[in-house]
């Protein structure tokens, strides 16, 4: 039934892999045994650049609901200059959880009634010698620390799995170095 | 081996499973990544098939025929206009019989233009002689085009695979991936017995009169309605023909079971809603809540929609007190296309069960759970009446 459904909605911008780092997280569930797993992208048109969302569900048992998710428990967003464009709390329970990259500071952002879990991505990935923008494996490593679902070895092995032929253990150590850095707060 | 793909994706590894040897498509959203992924397989030699870029959907099916009548196994897949600028030739594989397979990723038909989800475009072409099966996951999508296949070369006769574009098309979510030496038993390599042959030249489907006539060796050979009549002869026995490549596929592959229907607590429903596609599962969540409210309800899923199964249909829905029937497509003009179908077929019914029809998510219109809900409790609680007009879920925002 619904209730036992984490949903989590992924913000980034076409092109920058919010989807990749869906799927690892869905398939790192899937092997931690989770059997119900749903990863809906926004549907229609997507264009390079522009801001672009996807839900995944994650659930013991399968899912039938197929649309899009309205009230997250999560949500995670891969660039924080997205905040100024898209509403990215919107249906976001109360109490929920926002994963944000951003190089600014917890006490800089004031939501209300959630919990904020924050770390630079983009200068860690640049730290362990990824191509400058690359936040999607990082960003994972924010989301582990956040909230109690798949343990961080089994998304380390997932992202680098992923990531074969690209830079596979840099990636992997991003998510940790971020898993390591993240700052958590209430709100 | 368990995998998380798109439903796109999963029609392509049951393709590549077929061994296919041509595939010949035009891209349209939302089928595109299907097809992407077809020519990327064949590009790193995954599939050795031929990979025959056209300028339209007419010529994609058309290549398929010819690739057919000269003995190769071949696929295509196209949603929404692109099926119907390929009708005429859909009607024509039909006619000539040849075993080709094609998925439908389903979307609405323009105008105006949508590129999101119903199933307006395959219902259209209903009538072409096609099999048509319209399935709820991605493991039925797998499965299934695997499965066509063997029908199609088993009957001699067409088969679409149709699920819902971007609800499955675009979809992440985990399927098996069957084992490739179990599928080269259950497919074996596809051997046509009217295979185009230059040494031995012959007329393949000219013009043919409408009385049976002796052939140059004196044979008494059928004309065109005697033809016509073989074809829908033998759609009706593709019924249990389908059933029995289903029961093999089982045995080796542990899926299956209910390829025509496929039933969530219909036993001694008093209520059962009727729907395809991945629209069945949903309504599988709104059944389960008005079960623990105390109504007896369940949901039946139609698979096989063309030939339609009267018999199966019948079995399924004459127990029930009412029959309530949620499509995304329906004849302009009339009614619910299913809806009408089943009505037709619960004619010879005794006891007949009263027959709502709902129109839902034409072109994407977003359904709301409570949308579901409403619709079927309101037609489970009040009204129990044989009624001819479909009403219209989520109009207006």
């Amino acid at each position: 039934m619904s209730s036992e459904i984490t949903r989590i909605r992924w913000h980034g911008r076409g092109g920058q892999g919010a989807i990749t780092a869906a799927k690892i997280v869905a398939k790192a569930a899937f092997d931690s045994g989770y059997e119900g797993i749903v990863m809906v992208p926004s549907f229609g048109t997507e264009r390079r650049g522009a801001p672009v969302s996807t839900s995944l569900k994650i659930s013991k048992t399968k899912i039938n609901d197929l649309s899009p998710t309205e009230n997250p428990d999560i949500v995670v967003v891969l660039d924080h200059l997205i905040l100024d464009e898209v509403d990215v709390t919107a249906g976001l329970k109360e109490g929920g959880l926002l994963v944000l990259n951003s190089p600014r500071k917890l006490e800089d952002y004031q939501f209300k009634n959630i919990k904020l879990a924050i770390a630079d991505v983009t200068g860690l990935s640049s730290e362990v010698g990824l191509k400058k923008g690359i936040v999607n494996s990082g960003i994972i490593g924010v989301l582990a620390k956040a909230v109690d679902l798949v343990k961080m070895s089994v998304l380390a092995k997932g992202i680098e799995a992923e990531f074969v032929g690209k830079k596979p253990e840099e990636n992997a150590k991003s998510a940790l170095l971020a898993y390591e850095r993240t700052e958590m707060g209430e709100m | 081996m368990k995998r998380i793909e798109s439903g796109n994706v999963a029609a392509a590894l049951g393709v590549k499973l077929a061994k296919t040897q041509v595939v010949a498509a035009y891209p349209i959203t939302p089928q595109t990544p299907l097809t992407e992924k077809l020519s990327e397989l064949i590009e790193a030699g995954e599939l050795e098939a031929e990979y025959i870029t056209v300028e339209s959907e007419h010529s994609a099916l058309a290549v398929c025929i010819g690739a057919a009548s000269a003995g190769a196994r071949a696929f295509t897949a196209t949603s929404a206009n692109g099926l119907l600028y390929m009708s005429e030739q859909v009607h024509w594989a039909a006619g000539a019989r040849l075993p080709l397979v094609m998925c439908v990723v389903n979307r609405g038909v323009g105008a105006p233009w949508t590129v999101w989800n119903d199933h307006q475009d395959s219902i259209s072409q209903r009538d072409a002689g096609w099999i048509q099966i319209y399935v709820n996951d991605h493991q039925e999508i797998i499965d299934t085009v695997i499965k066509a296949f063997r029908l199609a070369e088993t009957v001699s006769i067409p088969v679409m695979v149709c699920y819902d574009g971007y609800y499955l098309s675009h979809t992440h979510m985990p399927f098996d991936v069957p084992d490739e030496n179990k599928v080269d038993t259950f497919l074996p390599a596809y051997s046509y017995k009217h295979t185009l042959n230059p040494e031995s030249p012959e007329n393949l489907n000219t013009v043919t009169m409408p009385f049976a006539r002796p052939d140059r060796d004196g044979v008494n050979k059928p004309g065109y309605m005697d033809i016509r009549h073989n074809l829908q002869q033998e759609l009706r026995t593709s019924i249990p023909v389908f059933e029995e490549i289903d029961t093999a596929y089982k045995a080796i592959f542990g899926r299956g079971g209910s390829p025509i229907l496929s039933a969530y607590k219909c036993e001694g429903a008093d209520f059962i809603v009727a729907a395809m596609g991945s629209l069945s599962n949903r309504i599988k969540d709104i059944v389960d809540e008005l079960n623990l409210e105390g109504l007896k309800i369940g949901v039946l899923s139609v698979h096989l929609y063309r030939p339609f199964p009267q018999a199966q249909i019948i079995a399924a829905l004459q127990d029930a007190k009412g029959v309530i029937v949620i499509e995304k497509a329906l004849s302009y003009g009339n009614q619910g296309a299913l809806f009408g179908d089943i009505k037709a077929a619960l004619y010879p019914c005794i006891k007949r069960p009263f027959a709502h029809s709902y129109i839902i998510g034409l072109g994407g219109r977003e359904i709301k759970k409570a949308d579901l809900y409403d619709a079927i409790k309101e037609s489970c609680t009040t009204s129990e009446t044989f009624e001819d007009t479909s009403r219209w879920i989520g109009l207006n925002r």
